[in-house]
């Protein structure tokens, strides 16, 4: 080991790509490495310029420009660049230029090459920028095969261990005392390989088999035998034990192959615990599936408000067990679809049964399967033509105060723009509907755009399916053949900007309270959700979820090659960003919100996270183009 | 002025054709005749080599160099491939002092080969190119006394000394007198604080390969701070 390279390795070693790097390889990249310093405003690569090395800033801060002079990046220490450009054709394809007095490291790009060749980790992080269409294929994988929870989760104590000639009285005595309902009984020169292992004396032993209070039961008082009698007598033969990388679907087989109610626990041969068939169910019945059971036989409001720790336990699991966020945002919807259900059909059970036939509305994230821990209500009331407000309004408003003032108590705070069927604009008959969608469709304001943003992620919750499906139809045939409202929405679109001009971490916001975070829904998924949405009008896609909106704009050549893939990876990585850090939010007992800090975020993500913001950066700047304001001359020739 | 620099130049130029006629080696006449000793020569595209000695003190009768750290450089780029580090054995007459400083330990000293075994190693390496040091008396004495004792040859050559650079910079006697005025004490000029005022990383230091990349990178910052890639090196070096 050569102690000189100590500090540069120790630097490398903090800061991915190089983190996950052993120590042959980072002297590797040492031993290639030229040092260069820059003064603040001189420039490190110029553009198109042929580059040989992975560029690395020891110290300092660097600023990559587009060629159009834009603001690719601004990067700190432990900050890369020049990996696109060794990646394609060996040329720099933004120019870099140091901002401070910067200390950077040129890695040989042949060194740069064999680790994209040997380490797949190096290589996904470098290739970042690339379409991912089979690395998000590969994401989803691994999160579908982490979605099996392992059995060793649910183990959450030591297994108490008898040895084979312990009495009965003992070991029944051992038990009380814990309490547990089992233990292991263990014998010295086991013949069995698969369960002998050696304790932390070193002494070899096996794995016998598991003792229950029935065995007792069945054995010593039963039979009538003496407590004296050794627990290798009455311990049940053939162990039956799971190895604690196994499922929890697998655990459940094997108790009922065997028809047993314990299972040990093994890892590498070594007992680590005992698990009861009553863990497992418990484990099962935290699921969303049980949740939005337990939703429906509630028979009053107060008893769906009582399930909020359900919901956010459920939704914590399964971030934990490594679902995506498709997955998350489809459990959270249909749950919350559930209480709101579950609301109307006790509020019609009271009211009695509606004057005229209606439909209760989903707007936002509930309608395209996209919530998360925090939402608020957006929803509406689309009632029959034959609707008068004279005769049927009282009722529809006490049905919607019903639902509203429900759903609040479940946790879902009351909208601040007012878009709740308590509001009398937004509980209106069909034809004021249409009505209010062609205005906004034909005659696009501020006000109007963002009720389209809202309004056109539309579900129906409740009642007529019909009613809202006529709303639909009109928004997927009428706003996608208008070029003036499109451009409008592209507009507006342009107005939340992600974060794209990082200083070392990130840009945070200096909003009062939400120093050194970042909001993750304002500046990322919320912004990205509208432009998927325009595209999505463009295409006449009637998908309401983003990532099939993206699917079926991907069928269309309205997005350059791989655009499609790349802002669907970016939508993923930023909502999990901010389920993540919903969830630690609920373990650190801080009430979740969509702000995530940048501490809490690991290095790798934090690359991911850059990444998704430049990708939404970029696929913003196509917006305008794509959706130019048409010259007046033009419209009316339109029309 | 004009006049005494050209005579400095001059100076070095004769003084380094002088020594490739009466070196007694082979090695150090090849050093020496090789030696980039033309001082116009623009520091841009002049070859830099960092050198930098771990010595038992700081006096060249009294102690003895235990380790010399060199890198190869350009204003470029640091090729940190081609470092090389010598731990050597003091000679007898040093033996009976504390040597375990600078990362280096007993064991390593005791089994280290004397500068004479590595004398060709080092002036290999040096060969055609200029040395850059912090503090240059240290780099100056300690090698001419040494290689002397070994081969009976003068071992002295013109040096760039970053020490000598930062405090043309700031140990002007105006600026001490407004310190002085202000009750600041001096700015130091030790390596690592004078990396600071450029914006370079702290190092660990006391390690000679890494105080020599130290002071190459020292010297890259203050060329593009206070003079220009095509300065020439005769305007440098002492």
């Amino acid at each position: 080991m050569d102690p000189e390279l100590l500090e540069m390795r120790r630097h490398l070693s903090a800061h991915p790509p190089f983190d996950g790097l052993t120590d042959d390889q980072l002297d590797d990249i040492a031993n290639h490495v030229d040092i260069c310093y820059y003064r603040a405003g001189s420039e490190i690569i110029a553009s198109n310029q042929p580059i040989k090395a992975l560029f690395y800033v020891r110290s300092g801060a660097v600023e990559v420009y587009r060629r159009s002079g834009d603001l690719f990046d601004r990067l700190g220490e432990g900050s890369i660049f020049g990996h696109y450009g060794l990646l394609r054709g060996r040329r720099a394809h933004y120019p870099a230029i140091a901002i401070e007095d910067t200390l950077i490291y040129a890695i040989d790009a042949d060194i740069f090459d064999r680790l994209c060749e040997t380490d797949n980790d190096f290589a996904d992080f470098v290739e970042l920028g690339r379409p991912r269409t089979s690395s998000v294929a590969d994401t989803q994988g691994v999160s579908n095969n982490r979605m099996a929870t392992r059995i060793r989760r649910l183990v959450n104590r030591r297994p108490l261990i008898a040895e084979a000639d312990e009495t009965a009285r003992d070991v029944a005595q051992r038990l009380a005392n814990e309490p547990a309902a089992a233990l292991l009984v263990v014998e010295a020169r086991g013949d069995d390989p698969r369960y002998t292992y050696a304790d932390a004396d070193g002494e070899l032993w096996q794995v016998m088999g598991i003792l229950t209070d029935a065995d007792f039961r069945a054995r010593i008082v039963a039979e009538g035998r003496s407590v004296d009698t050794p627990v290798r007598e009455i311990v049940s033969q053939g162990l039956v034990a799971v190895r604690s990388d196994e499922t929890v679907q697998e655990a459940m087989l094997a108790m009922l192959r065997h028809n047993v109610h314990h299972l040990a626990v093994i890892h590498r041969r070594r007992p680590i615990g005992v698990i009861r068939l009553e863990d497992v169910v418990r484990y099962e019945t935290q699921s969303s599936l049980y949740l939005i059971e337990s939703i429906f036989s509630q028979r009053h409001p107060i008893g769906l408000a009582r399930l909020l720790p359900d919901v956010r336990n459920a939704a914590v699991r399964l971030i934990r067990d490594g679902a995506d966020s498709r997955t998350v945002g489809t459990a959270l919807s249909s749950i919350g679809r559930s209480f709101a259900r579950r609301l109307l059909e006790l509020a019609e059970a009271e009211l009695g049964p509606p004057p005229v036939p209606y439909a209760f509305m989903a707007m936002g994230s509930m309608a395209r399967n996209e919530q998360t821990l925090v939402t608020d209500q957006d929803n509406a009331l689309v009632l029959d033509d034959r609707f008068d407000p004279q005769q049927h309004d009282e009722y529809f408003l006490k049905l919607a105060q019903r639902v509203s003032e429900g759903l609040d108590a479940c946790g879902y705070e009351y909208c601040k723009g007012g878009i709740m069927a308590t509001n009398p604009r937004w509980r209106q008959p069909l034809s004021v509907w249409q009505r209010y969608f062609r205005s906004w469709i034909q005659a696009p304001n501020a006000e109007r755009l963002l009720h389209s943003n809202i309004f056109f992620d539309l579900d129906n919750l409740y009642g007529e399916e019909r009613l809202i499906e006529t709303l639909q139809e009109l928004i997927a045939t009428e706003a996608g053949q208008s070029p003036a409202f499109l451009a409008a929405m592209s507009r507006n679109a342009l107005n939340r900007t992600p974060p794209i001009g990082f200083f070392r971490e990130f840009v945070t916001e200096k909003d009062g309270q939400q120093n050194d975070s970042i909001n993750v829904k304002r500046r990322g998924t919320a912004p990205l959700t509208d432009l998927v949405r325009i595209h999505a009008l463009a295409c006449g896609s009637r998908a309401q979820n983003s990532f099939e909106r993206l699917a079926d704009i991907k069928e269309t050549s309205l997005l350059g090659p791989g655009v499609a893939d790349r802002l669907s990876y970016s939508l993923e990585v930023l909502s999990l960003a901010r389920l993540r850090d919903q969830v630690l939010d609920i373990e650190e007992e801080r009430e979740p919100d969509n702000n995530i800090e940048p501490r809490n975020v690991p290095a790798k993500q934090r690359a991911e996270i850059k990444e998704a913001f430049r990708a939404l950066s970029d696929a913003q700047k196509f917006l305008r183009f794509r959706y130019p304001m048409p010259s007046s001359s033009a419209h009316k020739r339109q029309r | 002025m004009a006049g005494g620099k050209s005579e400095q130049r001059d100076d070095w130029h004769d003084w380094l054709a002088d020594m490739a006629r009466q070196a007694t080696t082979d090695d150090l006449r090849h050093f020496y005749a090789g030696f980039p000793s033309d001082s116009t020569c623009p520091v841009g595209d002049a070859p830099l080599i960092a050198i930098d000695l771990e010595t038992s003190g700081l006096e060249p009768r009294h102690h003895a160099i235990l380790s010399i750290g060199v890198v190869p450089f350009t204003l470029r780029g640091i090729g940190i491939g081609q470092r090389r580090h010598w731990i050597l054995r003091p000679p007898q007459e040093f033996s009976g002092e504390s040597v375990a400083y600078h990362h280096i330990t007993h064991s390593e000293v005791e089994q280290a080969p004397d500068l004479a075994d590595v004398l060709p190693d080092v002036l290999a390496s040096i060969h055609g190119r200029i040395p850059v040091v912090h503090y240059h008396p240290i780099e100056r004495r300690f090698l001419d006394r040494a290689v002397r004792q070994r081969t009976g040859t003068v071992f002295r050559f013109p040096l760039i000394d970053t020490m000598e650079i930062e405090a043309q910079r700031h140990r002007r006697p105006w600026r001490l007198r407004l310190r002085k005025l202000l009750r600041q004490s001096p700015e130091s000029i030790r390596l690592n604080d004078s990396r600071i005022r450029y914006g370079l990383p702290p190092y660990e230091g006391h390690q000679a390969v890494l105080d020599a990349i130290g002071t190459a990178e020292l010297l890259q910052a203050q060329i593009q701070h206070h003079y220009s890639s095509s300065t020439a090196v005769g305007d440098l070096w002492l």
